[in-house]
């Protein structure tokens, strides 16, 4: 039905034609061309099929807002579905295929639903929530699936996405975001004041609606030249970035924005390039300058493909040389549809005649239209468009003063219709970032309203304006006064002076207002508006609208979530302001009454891809690696991640599972000699006259009475009372210490030091530094530990009379300067060895070679796991939960009866913390020594069938079987579980099976501590 | 003696004609704690580190590397030849003795590289969010701020060279990162931010 004209096409270069595919066939377009442009000018205007009803859809729109023309692009892994037509850019070889229909986008069987919903509404307004009401289990395997295959847009891709994508961060001055003619004028006036100015368009081309307005005239040139001549001036200022191609996203505080550069979908082949770039920009002054989107008007069978926007008809015409139709009816509410008119007669096309549905239409764009010999029919509209896959015909209708049917219209045989119900401004961006808007019932929009609250910046200052359409400005006159308005004071607040210059003298005629009109009566099955499309993407109309009114929905908002009005990809871009309005009329309120909905970013769908950025394989997120890290690497070890950091679980051998390799280490380790990694354990030394005693207000214990030289175990309560880290406490010095945490809990411990010493003791002469990087730490452990440490050549005495259990000294082993802690965390004989990180590796091999006569063996977190369990050790994070105290954990002997106060100390003597029957920890030997306990069971006080409620008593928190022993063990946290010695436990399981386990002291290996000395 | 390596021995690369990225190596480093407003604080400092005690978020550094990066209002990064650390922490104790300090070797904590050449401002405004603006961050200027999602540590030594330090365990990720944002095809091209600034 579209074609293309002879000549014209501001955008096009016709010089070179490029191939693409549409649902298989090959089909030519231009440089210049969008998709939209390009099918048009092949004749193709369906393309696609709605929502929920398969209704056939054409093109509506030439820009953003479009809300039908959505397509795959691309194939294989480049597959991306629900693409608008109208912002994409053609280019040799794109491919393109139209999205739900089935079998095929001209036969569709989905479009039943929209021949019955002519006879009794199928899918209106809550239907999902009317009509499956019951039986429940029905919704899963019955109503979900059916209703999910049916409807629906795009497929989403399966394969994994090859592109990349990246951030980028800037600052800049002033911030304008929209190169139309308001953005022009506001950026230029900005940066002849002295500012840096950013000016970004979502287009590939700077001048926005100047360039399709030939008829108007700036500084005695047409809008397309001043455009021109404007963006080469800007272009010139070194002060001043234009960046087309890149959309503003979103607004936030301060002047923070979010922009969307589409860098390469135009150029897929461009090498290395990323695909999109997510712009996070600073800016001390922001300009919106977005423009304003035309609203279809409210009759039935608005959605045929055909149907357009009168503007996007004029957009068509002048930037790609299509022209859309042959013969049109032109629809309207305001003057600015005349333009299309002149326009369409001017590309010769016919024009059989302009509809406005005023009472009179006495405007000079009006008289210019009749001069052209074009019928103008004062107070009429259109009943009803006819048409199946295309427009066939239009039936108008006379209307009374009060916007009912007043009489019978005629048929008009048209191909094409454009309707043209009134702008809206673009406020989006302006209310991401809390501009207050007001509805104008005499320019029927919904405005930005500083004067009700403006965006401020850090120092309190307005730092955000709305100007040209984006701020109602709509002639071109009004809006190039209003840009330089807002440019002036946004470089004011800045301290600058935009240097006076005068307004660019604007010849446009003047225009009659606007009026509204939200529906266009129609008769029989129409007359309820069923076929009356207010938001095309999800298929709501009019009817939905009012049904939504009649079941008393009073909120825009519950309304919105009810019909789905404005909630589909476009985010009703074409339909809020006309859904608002019916909702209004319905309920018989103002508009501002009803209210209007929330603008959220990002202003159209952006790819996940910009917003992962970079954060993608192995750059996903930052892995913290030790030194030893490719030794593990290279022997087998299978990685846990433990906080940031991959540690080896175990070394796995040939032939080896996880189990098998695991139990080889920790039997190893209890008979000969065992090393682990153990650098990510937290390192912060505390340091300062102070040190004693702020360590004894953080730890539940006495740090102020360690000896130095000496080490002890700590634990940190929250001001909760409730166990957050643990480690060794080493006193290095008289005023300094060394405090070993958790590895996931290093820099939380590091805060939490920082924390009370910025905000509680400020007054305290202590400094703190996590130096967790700075060391390597090994440990050593089993009965052949001081054999092996001897063998690496040492020049310490590591005898149990020179160095105790819970001793440290410095000294060097196998060459390297090391701190040597006599600590064990196996309860086998022990030591770990500190050295500078740079010195890490080598001390590593040396102690492997050292201990190869011993049978040395590195031993994983899981080996470190079952090993700590065996002598009944807690670990962070398995028997602590953020609502264990130590007095639950049986860990009394930690803390300090004696200390006047430390964090903690307080909340634990609360009732609920002190009473008899919390949950304690425990031992459990399952009665079947072969069972493993499930990490997680609950006990129970009586088991029942499966699927029955049961009272628990508590859950057990570690649970391994155990190599040394031979048999499973485990620990629980069991409501008042120091009572229950001897007590035979039920846990009943997933599966419906019940385990059972008897009560036990947690210590289950070497009570006595023989071992480790 | 046992062999010491950095955390990426000595890696360099160049990801795009122009632009060099380099693993420092060891280097002798020492954090210091006090209050940067006594006078002898600053005596110390230049005592160790060759050069005036820098201003708030300033580095300077002498002609053989050593110098001082200003890291909080009561934190200084000294750097020293790595085998003088020793020394410079005893100078540092004995200038100090009467003033509550903590003079730490972080030698081994911290990875250092250094990024030259014409892009680099444009490579980290990928995953920085501070001005990297001429105006905002001209030579000599130190910042703490985030870079490809680690804390790090930002001097711009020259027009186009800048050093950054980071926790040792996370050089190779920032490493890797900056390779792979450095390349060609991914050059932003935005004046404020290149060549103009």
């Amino acid at each position: 039905m579209g074609f293309r004209l002879e000549n014209g096409g501001r955008l096009i270069d016709r010089d070179e034609a490029l191939g693409f595919r549409f649902n298989g066939q090959e089909l030519r377009g231009h440089p210049g061309d969008t998709l939209a442009s390009a099918l048009m000018a092949n004749g193709r205007r369906l393309v696609g099929r709605s929502f929920k009803y398969h209704r056939p859809r054409g093109i509506l729109a030439s820009g953003a807002e479009e809300p039908n023309a959505l397509v795959g692009l691309g194939s294989g892994a480049r597959f991306e579905p629900n693409q608008r037509a109208t912002t994409t850019e053609l280019f040799d070889g794109l491919e393109a295929k139209s999205q739900n229909h089935w079998p095929s986008l001209e036969r569709d069987v989905g479009a039943l639903n929209a021949a019955v919903a002519g006879v009794a509404p199928v899918f209106s307004a809550g239907f999902y929530y009317k009509t499956f009401l019951a039986p429940r289990v029905a919704w899963k395997h019955l109503f979900e699936p059916i209703i999910r295959q049916a409807a629906g847009l795009g497929q989403a891709p399966t394969e994994p996405d090859p592109d990349t994508y990246e951030h980028f961060h800037t600052h800049t001055d002033v911030l304008v975001i929209g190169g139309g003619p308001a953005g022009l004028m506001a950026a230029r006036r900005a940066a002849e004041a002295g500012a840096q100015v950013l000016l970004i368009e979502q287009t590939p081309h700077f001048g926005g609606r100047a360039l399709v307005e030939d008829e108007t005239k700036i500084d005695g040139m047409s809008a397309p030249d001043w455009a021109a001549r404007e963006t080469a001036a800007l272009a010139a200022m070194p002060s001043v970035t234009m960046r087309a191609r890149t959309m503003g996203a979103g607004l936030y505080d301060h002047g923070y924005a979010m922009l969307y550069e589409r860098v390469a979908d135009h150029r897929p082949d461009a090498p290395d390039a990323p695909r999109h770039r997510l712009w996070r920009v600073r800016a001390g002054q922001v300009i919106v300058a977005t423009g304003a989107i035309e609203r279809p008007l409210t009759c039935a069978n608005n959605d045929l493909p055909g149907v357009m926007l009168a503007s996007a008809v004029r957009d068509y015409l002048r930037l790609y040389g299509v022209c859309p139709g042959e013969r049109f009816v032109i629809v309207a509410n305001n003057d600015d549809a005349y333009r299309t008119a002149i326009a369409l007669q001017a590309a010769g096309a016919v024009v059989r005649a302009v509809l406005d549905v005023r009472s009179a239409a006495t405007g000079a764009l009006a008289d210019q239209v009749r001069a052209l010999q074009i019928p103008v029919l004062e107070g009429h509209g259109v009943a009803k468009i006819r048409g199946g896959k295309d427009v066939e015909a239009v039936e108008t209708v006379r209307l009374a003063a009060n916007g009912t049917r007043a009489g019978g219209g005629e048929a008009l045989y048209v191909d094409s219709v454009a309707l043209s119900g009134g702008w809206s401004p673009v406020v989006h961006l302006y209310s991401h970032c809390g501009g207050k808007l007001l509805w104008d019932d005499k320019a029927l929009m919904f405005r930005p309203a500083p004067e009700r609250g403006a965006p401020i910046g850090p120092d309190g200052g307005v730092n955000t304006r709305c100007c040209g359409a984006s701020n109602g400005a709509m002639a071109t006159g009004a809006c190039l006064a209003d840009a330089a308005r807002a440019g002036a004071e946004a470089v004011a607040a800045m301290g600058l002076t935009a240097p006076d210059a005068a307004l660019p003298a604007v010849d446009e005629p003047a225009e009659q207002p606007i009026e509204p009109h939200w529906f266009t009566p129609s008769r029989d099955k129409y007359a309820h508006g069923t076929k009356h499309f207010v938001d095309f993407q999800n298929d709501v109309t009019a009817a939905d609208v009012r049904l939504a009114a009649r079941e008393g929905y009073e909120s825009v908002e519950h309304t919105k979530r009810y019909t789905t009005l404005g909630m589909a990809t476009d985010q009703g871009k074409t339909s809020n302001i006309n859904g608002l309005a019916l909702l209004a009329e319905a309920l018989d309120k103002p508009i501002p009454e009803v209210g209007t909905t929330t603008f959220r970013p990002p202003y159209t769908p952006i790819s996940m891809g910009a917003i992962a950025g970079s954060a993608k394989g192995p750059l996903f997120k930052a892995i913290r690696q030790t030194p030893m890290h490719a030794w593990h690497a290279e022997h087998g070890a299978d990685f846990e991640p433990v906080g940031d950091w991959f540690r080896p679980y175990c070394y796995l051998r040939p032939g080896e599972d996880r189990y098998a390799a695991v139990t080889r280490e920790v039997l190893n380790a209890r008979q000969r000699v065992g090393v682990l990694d153990a650098s990510t354990l937290g390192k912060i030394v505390v340091q300062g006259p102070d040190a004693p005693k702020f360590l004894d207000l953080i730890y539940t214990n006495t740090m102020s009475s360690l000896k130095v030289g000496r080490c002890r175990y700590g634990l940190m309560c929250t001001e909760n009372g409730f166990l957050f880290d643990d480690g060794v406490v080493v006193r290095t010095g008289p005023d300094s210490y060394l405090c070993h945490t958790t590895s996931g809990g290093a820099d939380r411990v590091a805060a939490h030091l920082e924390e009370w010493l910025q905000t509680e003791w400020w007054d305290f002469a202590v400094h703190t530094a996590n130096v967790t990087d700075q060391w390597v730490q090994i440990a050593v452990a089993g009965p052949e530990a001081r054999a092996l440490l001897t063998a690496a050549s040492t020049d310490i005495d590591l005898s149990a009379a020179a160095l105790p259990f819970m001793s440290y000294v410095e000294g060097h082993i196998a060459g390297a300067p090391v701190r040597l802690f006599r600590i064990s965390f196996s309860g086998e004989l022990a030591f770990e060895i500190a050295t500078p990180a740079s010195h890490g590796p080598a001390l590593w091999q040396a102690l492997l070679s050292a201990g190869q006569p011993m049978g040395v063996m590195p031993y994983g977190t899981e080996a470190l796991h079952v090993m700590r369990a065996e002598k009944g050790f807690i670990m962070i994070g398995d028997e602590t939960d953020g609502t264990v105290t130590p007095q639950d954990l049986g860990l009394h002997w930690a803390v300090s009866k004696k200390k006047t106060d430390f964090i903690g100390k307080r909340a634990q003597e609360r009732i609920d913390l002190t009473r008899p029957d919390r949950k304690q920890l425990v031992g459990l030997f399952t009665t079947e020594p072969r069972q493993v306990l499930p990490d997680g069971a609950h006990a129970v006080v009586e088991t029942r069938e499966r699927g029955k409620p049961m009272t628990t008593i508590g859950h057990v928190t570690s649970t391994y079987f155990s190599p040394t022993l031979n048999r499973s063990i485990a620990m629980a946290l069991i409501e008042g579980g120091a009572g229950r010695m001897g007590e035979e436990l039920k846990f009943p399981l997933e599966d419906g099976s019940i385990m059972r386990a008897t009560v036990v002291d947690p210590v289950f290996y070497d009570k006595e501590g023989a071992r480790n000395v | 003696m046992s062999e010491a390596v950095s955390a990426l021995g000595g890696r360099v690369a160049e990801p795009r004609p122009g632009l060099a990225i380099r693993d420092m190596g060891l280097r002798g480093q020492i954090t210091l704690k006090a209050d940067l407003t006594e006078p002898a604080v600053a005596t110390a400092v230049e005592t160790v580190a060759h050069v005036p005690l820098p201003s708030k978020l300033s580095a300077a550094f002498a002609e053989d590397g050593r110098g001082a990066v200003w890291m909080a209002a009561d934190e200084m990064l000294i750097f020293v030849p790595k085998a003088e650390v020793s020394a410079a922490l005893e100078a540092l104790e004995a200038a100090l003795a009467d003033l509550h300090h903590m003079a730490l070797d972080v030698s081994d904590a911290r990875a250092v590289l250094r990024l030259s050449g014409r892009p680099v401002a444009e490579v980290l405004a990928k995953g920085a969010p501070v001005d990297l603006r001429a105006s905002a961050f001209p030579v000599g200027r130190a910042r703490r701020t985030h870079l490809a999602g680690l804390a790090v540590g930002l001097w711009r030594r020259g027009e186009d060279d800048w050093d950054i330090v980071c926790f040792r365990s996370y050089a190779h990720h920032l490493f890797d990162w900056l390779v792979r944002v450095g390349g060609e095809g991914a050059a932003v091209d935005h004046p404020p931010m290149g060549s103009e600034a």
